[in-house]
Formats: C-alpha cells, structure tokens, sequence
C-alpha cells in the first residue's frame, strides 16, 4: 500500500463510452415543456458519483507532495488518491455514503419545473438502483429507510434548487454531501462572545477557525469550506453549500475577499490537524467565501464543510441540444 | 507497517500504540448502530464465536447481490464511530473483541473499555470506499440481513491488507487527544 500514486483519471473516451446517453444524444430544447431531463440528470449522478473532479485531485495530490513522504498523513492522502483512481476505473462510488443530493437547476423560460422534479427524481430512483447511490433517505423518528431515496413527500430529498434565467440553455449541478461532513457545519450569530468575534472580517475569521477546530478530522479532512456572510439563517447555509461548487484555485471576483480565502486557507493548515484528524499541514484543501446582504439586526457566518471527496458535477446543455459535462 | 491476522491475542494488541500502521488480514465482522444496541440488550450467544480475538468494523456497505446469489462489496469505508460510544466497551468485554475500525475516534468509556478488556480503536480513511472495497476477498457470511437490512447488517468479510492507524491503544492513548489539544493551542495563538 506504500507505493506513490501518479493520478490519472480514465480519459474522457472511456468516460463517454459508459456513458448511459447514446452518443449522438441531443435534447431537444425546441420543446421545452416536453423536454426529458431524465437521461442526463442520470449520466450527471454517475459522473458526479464515481469521479472526482480534476481540481480537487490536484489539490489533493498538492498536500500530499507537501506532506512528509512516509508519514501518516502523506500515506492517508495517498490512498485518497487510489481510492479516486479506483472508483472511476470501476464506476463504482468513491464513498458508500452517497450522500444528500442536491441539484441547483437553472433554466430558460417555458421549462416546467414540476416536470423537471419529477424527472429529477425518477433518476435518482434509477441510480440508487444501479447502486451509484447508496439509499439515504429515511423517516427522521423511525428511522426507516424509503429505499428508493426519495422523501414522499417532496420537501427533504433530493434537494432540488431552481433558477430561471435569461440564457437559453440549461445548467443542472449536482452535489453529493456525506452525512460526516454535513454534522459539522456550524453557523455563527455575531457578535459571539464565546470565541471574541465581533462584526467584521476579523469576527469571520475566527468562527471559521473555531468551526475547523471543532470538526477536528471528523468531517473527512482536507476539507473544502464553503462560507456565507449575511443573508438570513436558511440563505446563508444554501449559499455556503453553492460556493463549494466554485472550482478549487479559481480565484474568487472580490480581489479582497480572494486574498482573504488565500490567507485564511494558510492559517488553517497551521491548525494540525491534518487528513482525517491524524496529524499533518493538509487540514482543508480551500477556503470559498461569499458576502450576502443581511437585516441590519442579524450577523451570521454559515459555514459548511464538505468531506475531501468533494463530488459535484456540472452539466450544460446548450440551446442546440449538445449536452457537456464540467 | 506491522501486519496482523485475525484473531488476534491480548498480547499481540497489548503490544500496539498509538499512531501504528496496521494492515488487518482475515477475518471482520461489520457492526453499526441497531447490531450494537442489539448486543448490548440482548448479549446473544451464537455471537460469540463469531466474535472472539475479532475486530468490529463500524461499516455501512454498499453491496450488490450477484446472479449466484453471493454478494460483493462495492463501497465499503468506516462511518462515525462515536455514535456507539454507549455500548462499546460492553461490547468489546462481553465478546472479548480485540479491535474496533471507525472513523473519528471514541469517548472516554471505550477508552477505558480498551484498556480493561485489551482492544484498540482503529482509524481507517473515511470516504476511501472504493479502496477499502478492494481489500475485502469475500463475504464469508451475514447475519439479520433480514431483521436490520443491508447497511446494519453483521457481513463476516475476509480483507487483506486492510489499512487501518492505532488512534486509540490498549493503555490509555488517543491520537484524538492529542491532536486536539495542539490544534486547540494553535488556534488560540490564531486568534489572539
């Protein structure tokens, strides 16, 4: 198990050659209302399910190289790195915990968003039963699992975010976020005596590196953090989970705020904490911040962290019908 | 690296420390919340056997169910231990268990578990599923498959080289601790 890994993926022809669409699929965007989102929400989950992107691989493959060579947590990141190679040679999932789905859909007028859900919906039924993914929806009292991973009653699973919007193709993300590394979020209502944050980007600073050290490495280290300032309690945390799409060493627009991620990401990986809490300088792989507006009265910091199998997938297709995956 | 088969002797875990790297070779047994609180309930004799000198893997597999009927782990990596920290320790004496594999580390009543009984806590990489997957050679058996479903069932699965750190030994250590007391340090120099 000692032998250093040199990453590289299956290439894009194998990908598409598993690839669940024919290969001269084209959807047909000249019907919208009867369009079936079906197929390639279902191709979106297999991707998103057994490969990781390419940034989050060099990240990892970078805090490995940083690591001592022999150590524990040069060894952990590099069986993180044959586990990824491994679940996409075989398309088999790269966590059993699948995680909660969630799905942020942005559309042209005249898409039906009822009918999208639904179709949304009937593909991650057919994915749970090709086993990319794992059943992960249960009754919260009684704990019964409904199989399928669907919520009957439309509202917990998957999750689905729609946004129309004035393009005239369609975006489907998809984001697959483990259990462990959802237990430890945390929000922050500034001012909090507790750990010294005031109102301001020194107030910030200090919750993300309190909530870091609090998940120690049970939230699946490196971790990817996602954080919100402002907005309210419910648009906060979306919002903390929206920005852990943005793509690892992509440099944030607000040049201040990038050189706040930058330094923050630094300070983190003094923490110690290391790959899966075992000691180490990889603690998180990156640090994405957004500013929200907020009610003058509130100040939160939602902080969301996601595990080091870090899967989202982009899908676009585009006003002619060709379908792309990101 | 140190390579151990189960079952593994007292002495042979008493030798263990934290921060060790293990490869596990043989036997496992998989167990997480309902096959925990179930032992400690119930204490049923037919596990005996089945878990003397073992090592319990906090696993909630993926698996998929072959033409012949046999069954094969697809995804199989350790979920949150510290949710079975009530019955642990009850577990690991009354089953004289020598191992425990997880994620996250365990309380101070297993801790205490581990050193009375002779057992350790080992860690494997949370959401290395597919690898862990790869190491199982078979699925020897599966107990209440019925009564708990897949994800909770007992799978008796042989491993090879199974890749696993002693976070928490047989005298008192805990890697756990100590990380977080120097990350807790470092964080108040951080923020000061």
């Amino acid at each position: 198990m000692s032998e250093c890994t040199i990453p590289t993926l299956t290439t894009l022809e194998v990908v598409e050659q598993k690839s669940v669409l024919p290969a001269d699929y084209k959807a047909d965007m000249a019907a919208l209302k009867g369009l079936d989102l079906l197929p390639p929400v279902l191709e979106l989950i297999r991707r998103a399910s057994s490969r990781l992107p390419q940034d989050v691989i060099d990240a990892l493959v970078k805090g490995r190289d940083a690591e001592e060579e022999g150590s524990r947590a040069f060894n952990t990141l590099n069986d993180m790195v044959k586990n990824i190679l491994l679940a996409d040679g075989h398309v088999t999932p790269l966590c059993q915990d699948t995680g909660t789905v969630i799905f942020w859909v942005r559309h042209p007028y005249g898409l039906s968003q009822h009918q999208a859900k639904e179709q949304i919906r009937a593909a991650v039924v057919e994915a749970t039963k090709r086993v990319w993914l794992r059943p992960n929806c249960v009754e919260s009292l009684t704990g019964k699992n409904t199989g399928n991973n669907l919520d009957p009653f439309h509202e917990g699973h998957p999750v689905v975010h729609f946004e129309e919007w004035e393009k005239p193709g369609i975006e489907v993300a998809v984001m697959l976020k483990g259990g462990g590394c959802e237990n430890v979020g945390a929000q922050y209502r500034l001012p909090d005596v507790t750990i010294g944050a005031g109102r301001d980007i020194g107030g910030v600073r200090k919750c993300i590196i309190d909530a870091v050290v609090k998940a120690q490495g049970q939230g699946c280290s490196p971790g990817i953090l996602g954080v919100a300032i402002g907005g309210d309690r419910v648009t906060g945390y979306e919002k903390s989970k929206e920005v852990i799409l943005r793509k690892l060493g992509t440099a944030n627009p607000d040049p201040k705020m990038d050189a706040f991620e930058k330094a923050i990401t630094s300070d983190l990986n003094t923490l110690g904490i290391g790959p899966m809490g075992y000691g180490g300088n990889t603690t998180v792989l990156g640090v994405h911040v957004e500013e929200m507006f907020r009610h003058p009265a509130s100040f939160f910091v939602s902080i969301s962290y996601m595990c080091w199998s870090s899967r989202r997938r982009v899908m676009t297709i585009a006003s002619h019908g060709e379908v792309s995956f990101d | 690296m140190i390579r151990l088969t189960t079952p593994i002797s007292e002495d042979q875990i008493r030798q263990l420390k934290v921060g060790d790297e293990v490869l596990l070779n043989g036997k496992l047994v998989l167990s997480r919340d309902m096959g925990h609180k179930y032992m400690k309930e119930n204490h049923p004799d037919w596990l005996k056997p089945v878990l003397e000198g073992m090592v319990i893997y906090h696993c909630g597999p993926v698996v998929r169910k072959e033409p012949d009927g046999s069954w094969t782990f697809v995804a199989a990596g350790p979920t949150t231990s510290i949710r079975e920290e009530p019955y642990q320790a009850d577990v690991i004496d009354f089953y004289k268990v020598r191992g425990v594999i997880g994620k996250g580390g365990m309380g101070k009543k297993t801790s205490d578990g581990l050193v009375k009984t002779g057992a350790v806590y080992l860690h494997a990489t949370g959401g290395a599923g597919a690898l862990l997957a790869a190491q199982v050679k078979r699925v020897v058996d599966v107990h209440m498959l019925e009564e708990f479903g897949s994800p909770e069932a007992f799978w008796v699965i042989e491993v090879e080289d199974f890749p696993v750190v002693v976070t928490m030994d047989s005298h008192g250590g805990s890697l756990h601790e100590i990380v977080l007391a120097e990350s807790q340090a470092r964080a108040k120099a951080l923020m000061a």
